[in-house]
């Protein structure tokens, strides 16, 4: 070890040893929540200037701002909590960036070493809580351990395929002296996570690639995770070989969605294109997605006809649902790199004939405009919820700053994902894996810390928001002029749509009664409140909501009825897609041939 | 294609950890979480690092699923962070299993002398004996355990414990 070559400095405590370590791995501001357990991490934060501390209202909302901090600066998101309550508070932003792959380091207090195991005061058996939330966790009993692990989770977060670690930290280890080493330089003993493609999986993925007819790449969140450069080397990739791309809810921005080879999202709510391509390829190339069932559909339906070559960093997510023809482990920009070089390099002429042909059919599929949506214009008109995204999009590309949307959960963030378009990676942040309402707000503040000029947004719905609503207290303190613009649909738009359509529209709890004046909310707040009730006001709220320099929350008061369209009903296939409100029947349902017994079961 | 052949197989893996705190519980929670089976799971350290700051543990678990379903258990247990290797000897070349049980029969008269006679075809071990007991010690691969422990129901048996499987590879090939 370095510490037998140099005696390492000991630093006066445990809680300074963690701060030093932190700062070496280049954090400069942390998300948390005092307590008694961490009492010496706040007096040491307090005696020092290197590192942020931002106070969240609640510790779920410390590591969704992480997340929002991580996924849009690419760098790893640090929380801290307290233990007990702390650490269980925690969980579901863990559990959060466990699915969707975001590197986050939360550091938890803990009761002394010598009172664990005693249902102590705030104590919580926070390893065992955390260990399926987590990529890794550690508890740290010895002082000689802290630095060392402080400095490992970082890596084992960053690395690999990226996630939550949690370290567990004994008040008395915060408190007395501990010894501080720098980052080992040494590979880890066990954990090592491969990055180079292996050359024979590149030449056989080129091989197939070359003579496909009916080719598709599906890019997902691995290639934001790969860093800007992965986005820059699928575009060129995608220019090269004039394919057609389609990105996952969680790879939008991976590949620029004004560029006309791009089919728009996949999936449940994705584009008929998109997924009529998908349904009809001949060979589909995967990079860094996870043929996730709201993405597959129907399994033994989906892309029933292609050779698939998955292309992913993690290898147990290779032939988890979907079996693959050839499988290449390695980061998305290494891999697209070899891709590219391999393209080139290879002798075989591509056919571009067949591929017209396909591009023919794409367009064919892309007439019918899938997304479309009705807005009446007279004056006076209700908001349609499709519209209002629309027009923010529209709002934010005439002004100069850069634009971060996050997102809650529910029909409003399937709407922002249609209808707001994404040019670039890490500006869109959305809950895609849990799909945790209570996201987007301490998402949106995370954006903001890190991003202090641009322009951040949380599309949210009346629902969502109020999961989270406590951090328009956090807004204010630092003077984050974050923007939450509701899509006010009075109802809990998703549930009430699954209701409509699976349950004879018998609406069962999913209507939001009650709720807050959100003018009055921001207020009291000390943010701007604005409302849009007709449809002659949008754009003037969405103005004003830009202009303003302060927290707003825009309440915009939208259709109360609409649904997202088009669906995959759960259970069905690709190519069973209901387009609009026409697809229904005659009792007013839209069940038969598209919604399954089979179908019924899944979320 | 989802799970294109059903057949489901047993598998015995091994899965070389660090020997730490809480290692044995992430693989056990792996397979709980994941719906895998477990029928029978063994572990033990088995290597010292001459710095003697740390160890390795050898975990054996004997599962059983689909082909899919067992690659997928071997690339779940390959990205623990502990983990340094993971085995699937079932499918690598011919292993060898065995596990070890203690076996208490109480008896007196015929059925005594029968499980004794038994337990001498069988090689297992008589390591304690009163009037009216025996215990027997036995090691081999689970059906023959399996098989003696059907003889001695009727004749008396009344309390077992095994070791579960323990695994290696044949020949020079190591883990
Ligand atoms: C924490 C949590 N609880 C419950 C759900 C289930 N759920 C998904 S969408 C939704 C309704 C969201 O309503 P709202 O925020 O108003 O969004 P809308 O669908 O109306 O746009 C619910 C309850 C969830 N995703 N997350
Ligand atoms: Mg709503």
């Amino acid at each position: 070890m370095d510490g037998s070559i140099m005696a390492p400095d000991i630093m006066k405590s445990g809680a300074e040893a963690v701060l030093r370590a932190l700062k070496a791995q280049g954090v400069d501001v942390i998300f948390g929540y005092p307590g008694g357990a961490v009492l010496p991490l706040y007096d040491a934060l307090f005696q020092q200037n290197a590192i942020r501390h931002i106070l969240v209202r609640h510790e779920q909302a410390a590591v969704h701002a992480a997340e929002g901090y991580a996924r849009s600066t690419g760098k790893v998101g640090v929380v801290l909590v307290t233990s007990g309550p702390g650490a269980t508070n925690a969980v579901t932003g863990l559990v959060d960036a466990l699915m969707d792959s975001i590197p986050i380091v939360c550091l938890s207090g803990q009761v002394p070493t010598h009172l664990i195991g005693n249902d102590a005061f705030q104590e919580a058996d926070t390893t065992g809580i955390t260990r399926p939330a987590t990529k890794h966790n550690y508890l740290v009993k010895k002082s000689s351990d802290l630095a060392r692990v402080v400095h490992e989770a970082f890596q084992v977060a960053r690395t690999g395929r990226p996630g939550p670690v949690l370290i567990d930290l004994p008040k008395d280890i915060l408190i007395n002296p501990a010894p501080y080493c720098d980052p080992s330089t040494e590979p880890h003993r066990s954990y090592r996570p491969r990055t180079e493609p292996d050359p024979a999986r590149i030449d056989a993925a080129i091989a197939l690639l070359k003579r496909s007819e009916r080719p598709i790449v599906y890019a997902g969140g691995g290639i934001i995770n790969a860093g800007p450069e992965a986005s820059k080397l699928l575009l060129e990739f995608v220019r090269l070989t004039g394919f057609p791309c389609t990105t996952t809810l969680m790879g939008l921005g991976a590949y620029p969605a004004s560029d006309p080879q791009f089919l728009g999202m996949l999936g449940m709510h994705g584009t008929f294109e998109a997924n009529l391509a998908m349904h009809g390829a001949d060979v589909m190339l995967n990079l860094g997605a996870r043929f996730d069932d709201r993405v597959t559909g129907r399994l033994n339906a989906f892309s029933p006809g292609s050779k698939k070559i998955h292309a992913d960093i993690d290898p147990s997510s290779i032939n988890k649902s979907v079996v693959v023809d050839v499988a290449i482990i390695g980061d998305a920009a290494a891999i697209l790199r070899a891709l590219i070089t391999a393209w080139r390099a290879d002798e075989v002429r591509q056919n571009r004939e067949p591929l017209a042909k396909w591009w023919q059919q794409i367009d064919f599929w892309r007439s019918k405009n899938s997304m479309r949506f009705t807005q009446p214009r007279d004056p006076g008109s209700i908001i349609k919820p499709q519209y209002a995204i629309e027009r923010l999009y529209k709002a934010t590309r005439g002004q100069a700053k850069e634009t971060y949307i996050t997102t809650e959960v529910g029909q409003h963030q399937m709407w922002a994902a249609q209808h707001f378009k994404f040019d670039k990676p890490n500006r869109w942040m959305t809950s895609g894996g849990l799909g945790t309402m209570g996201y987007g707000l301490p998402a949106a503040m995370g954006v903001q810390v890190a991003h202090p000029d641009a322009l951040v947004i949380d599309i949210a719905g009346e629902a969502s928001i109020l999961m989270n609503i406590q951090e328009m207290g956090t807004l204010a303190q630092y003077r984050l002029p974050v923007k939450i613009f509701i899509l006010n649909n009075r109802y809990m738009g998703m549930v009430r749509q699954w209701q409509e359509l699976l349950h004879g529209s018998r609406y069962s709890e999913s209507y939001s009664e009650a709720l807050p004046d959100f003018v009055k909310l921001a207020e009291s707040f000390h943010g701007v409140g604005l409302r849009a009730e007709k449809i002659e006001d949008l754009d003037r709220v969405i103005a004003e909501m830009i202009a303003v320099d302060r927290p707003v929350i825009a309440d915009i008061c939208v259709d109360q009825l609409e649904n997202v369209f088009p669906m995959i009903p759960s259970g069905a296939a690709h190519n069973e897609m209901l387009l609009g409100p026409e697809h229904k029947n005659e009792e007013g349902g839209y069940t038969g041939k598209s919604v399954t017994d089979e179908g019924l079961v899944l979320v | 294609m989802p799970d294109t052949d059903p057949t489901q197989r047993s598998a015995t893996i091994s899965v070389l950890v660090e020997n730490e705190a809480g290692v044995l519980a992430r693989v056990i929670g792996l397979f709980s979480g994941r719906g895998y089976n477990i029928d029978s799971l063994t572990v033990a350290p088995v290597e010292r690092d001459p710095d003697s700051t740390h160890s390795k543990s050898r975990i054996t678990v004997v599962t059983s699923g689909t082909a899919m379903v067992i690659e997928q258990i071997k690339a779940q247990l390959d990205r623990l962070v502990p983990v340094y290797r993971v085995s699937d000897l079932s499918a690598e070349g011919p292993h060898l299993s065995r596990e070890l049980a203690l076996i208490k029969v109480i008896g007196t008269g015929t059925a005594r002398q029968e499980a004794l006679r038994l337990a001498d075809a069988f090689r297992a071990r008589v390591i304690d004996a009163s009037t009216e007991s025996f215990i027997f010690e036995l090691t081999g691969a689970t059906d023959k355990l399996d098989a003696f422990l059907d003889l001695m129901r009727p004749l008396g048996l009344a309390e077992v414990s095994r070791t579960g499987v323990a695994a290696i590879a044949r020949g020079t090939r190591t883990i």
